[in-house]
């Protein structure tokens, strides 16, 4: 097969090198190889190579497609970001919004406000093109390699089959040059929906695809809308059975129209008629340039299970959901979030390998969730059957007047982290009265500390969180030093980390996650919480 | 609390008149509609998950329990 682009770039971002391995006479020996430049692939590059280890990335094109498709970043987002080093550029390029209007025909139901709550470094969401949150993951990994972060991007470099064996996985590999072979101790797959990798190993994808198709028109337009997210059930305008307004960064606005299932592709995506339908929505005056336009249908579906052997699926190319409720990248990043630290402790010998079952039972615990939520979402959004649609109207009849019908609006619930409720890593809750938030499996949630932000110290590796009380700053435990931290309590801290209890220390993990908390320090319970989330129980 | 499924209603032939009167001179459509409206206002109501959830099962059986 040609080595052809299947997409257009926004940005070139690792254009094709040579490498010393495409001329070595045995395949060369990589600890991790992942597949896949997409945002979730170069997070995973940028988490692993910020902890030191080698990994080569690989992808069949050269930077980041052209198109947004995502353009929703939840929080949790920005604050892995962040832990990455790359949020900034994020938040300083991202349009922030916190109202939103649902509309039914020509009426207003209700607006609301995402109100989000103080003392959070990072807003509920921004929105952000893509190809930006792409570009700045990479810069990132530009910035890492340049201060010695040991990550290879390999552009123009395509997978093309591989052999998978109990304690390796062996990869050809088309690249302008032509073929070569490496190897790798652990793949990680993050080639996206149509998974070439799943496929070469023959594995399932199951879930619902829906029969519908969505029409995504990016456009830059004078008109002056504010910058609220609208969401339209059954438009007057008739432009498609329901239709989202959203602003992007650069003057940018995500329209988007629902338009059936049976559709002719081609016809719908000429120009005239896509602006047949922009002129009915927006009316004749409003003058626009089409900046990209799409058709997508999708599905709700996810791997069976996320990790065979030395093989390891995130992103895209584990799980697949319905864009409403913008969970897609959101619970990509997550993966890798997850994913990150225990490959870590597993490579250098800190942890056993089944702690990356742990990574499987827990991310797909988050798939389920974002698949439930957005496929309910999608259910409220594109009734399939009549009496669906009786209620859905129903619904938003009673919306218009009466607040207690405004709940069961759904046009999306926006992404939020899952918490690894009741999974074998957490140890039981032992703090009497601590806020239900902040429960083993959650994860941390923000609050201002000093000058900046409790965040900014958790993560990356293991802390125990002295709240109210003092811990140890520093002790040996299980082969590793684990880092103390204690704080007293602000107000945020307090209804956050305390609740009815008067103090509280937290053994939080690498990805920010609480694995256990206590009243009281006691290092006996903190050797055995710290053991078993690191698979050693 | 658990769904109550003995009479309850004080008046049930005025009830029952005025839920067929409610559905007068409606398409089946506006009534089905009326219907959804209905179940939805009653079930915010009621509001007991545990409640709604043995009320949907009685009601797809049509047995009592
Ligand atoms: C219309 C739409 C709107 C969306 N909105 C949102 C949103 O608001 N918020 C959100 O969080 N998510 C959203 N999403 C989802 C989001 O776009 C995806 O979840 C995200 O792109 C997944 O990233 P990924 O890295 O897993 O896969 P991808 O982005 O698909 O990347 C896969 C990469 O692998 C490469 N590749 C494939 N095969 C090979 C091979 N054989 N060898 C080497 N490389 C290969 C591809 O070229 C590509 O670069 C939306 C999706 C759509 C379609």
């Amino acid at each position: 097969m040609p080595l052809d682009d299947r997409y257009q770039l926004a940005f070139k971002l690792y254009p094709y090198e040579h490498s010393s391995d495409q001329d070595a006479t045995t395949p060369v020996r990589h600890p991790v190889v992942v597949v896949g430049g997409g945002p979730i692939g170069v997070a995973t590059a940028l988490d692993l190579g910020l902890q030191g280890i080698p990994v080569v990335l690989l992808d069949d094109h050269e930077g980041v497609g052209q198109g947004s498709r995502a353009i929703c970043f939840a929080k949790r987002t920005l604050e892995i970001a962040h832990r990455y080093g790359c949020a900034q550029p994020m938040l300083d390029k991202g349009v922030v919004w916190n109202l939103g209007k649902v509309f039914h025909d020509d009426r207003q139901v209700y607006e609301f406000n995402l109100l989000p709550e103080e003392g959070h470094h990072f807003p509920a969401f921004i929105n952000l093109q893509q190809p930006y949150f792409e570009r700045f993951l990479v810069e990132r990994v530009r910035e890492a390699q340049a201060a010695g972060a040991p990550i290879e991007l390999r552009g123009k470099n395509r997978l093309d089959s591989v052999d998978v064996h109990d304690d390796h996985v062996v990869l050809d590999v088309s690249t302008p040059d032509g073929p070569y072979r490496i190897e790798a101790d652990w793949l990680i797959g993050c080639d996206g929906a149509s998974s070439p990798l799943r496929k070469m190993m023959g594995l399932d994808f199951e879930g619902r695809v829906f029969e519908d198709n969505f029409l995504i028109a990016d456009i830059t337009m004078k008109a002056d809308f504010p910058t609220e997210r609208w969401f339209w059930f059954e438009p007057h305008f008739k432009s498609g059975d329901s239709a989202l307004l959203h602003k992007q960064p650069d003057g940018v606005w995500r329209i988007d129209f629902q338009l059936g299932w049976d559709i002719d592709r081609k016809e719908e995506l000429k120009e005239e008629n896509i602006r047949r339908r922009l002129d009915a929505m927006l009316g004749p005056d409003v003058d626009y340039e089409l900046v990209w336009t799409s058709i997508y249908t999708f599905q709700c579906r996810r791997m069976k299970k996320f990790r065979h052997g030395r093989v390891i699926f995130a992103g895209d190319a584990a799980h697949q959901v319905s864009p409403f409720g913008a969970r897609g990248a959101n619970s990509g990043i997550q993966d890798v979030d997850n994913l990150g630290w225990k490959l870590g402790l597993v490579l250098n010998g800190t942890a056993p390998e089944c702690l990356l079952d742990s990574y499987d039972v827990e991310r797909r615990h988050g798939a389920d969730e974002n698949i439930l939520n957005s496929s309910r979402s999608t259910d409220f959004i594109t009734p399939k059957s009549k009496i669906s649609h009786v209620f859905r109207n129903a619904v938003l009849d009673l919306a218009q007047y009466h607040t207690f019908a405004r709940p069961l609006v759904n046009s999306g619930r926006l992404s939020v982290p899952c918490i690894y409720d009741d999974l074998p890593l957490n140890t039981c809750d032992a703090l009497p009265g601590g806020p239900a938030r902040t429960r083993p499996g959650a994860p941390c949630p923000d609050a201002p500390l000093g000058q900046g932000f409790l965040l900014d110290h958790l993560g990356g590796d293991f802390v125990l969180l002295g709240v109210g009380c003092v811990v140890p700053e520093q002790f040996e435990v299980e082969g590793m030093t684990l880092r103390g931290l204690s704080v007293t309590a602000n107000t945020e801290i307090n209804d956050r980390y305390l609740g009815d209890a008067t103090q509280a220390v937290y053994l939080i993990r690498p990805d920010q996650h609480v694995a256990a908390r206590w009243h009281a320090f006691d290092e006996n319970l903190v050797w055995v919480a710290l053991a078993r989330s690191i698979g050693k129980d | 609390m658990a769904l109550n499924t003995s009479p309850n209603i004080p008046d049930p032939d005025g009830f029952y008149a005025e839920l067929l009167e409610a559905h007068g001179g409606l398409s089946d459509d506006d009534s089905i509609a009326l219907n959804a409206r209905l179940i939805l206002i009653l079930a915010n109501h009621i509001g007991d998950r545990a409640v709604l959830s043995e009320a949907l099962a009685v009601a797809a059986t049509g047995e009592t329990r």
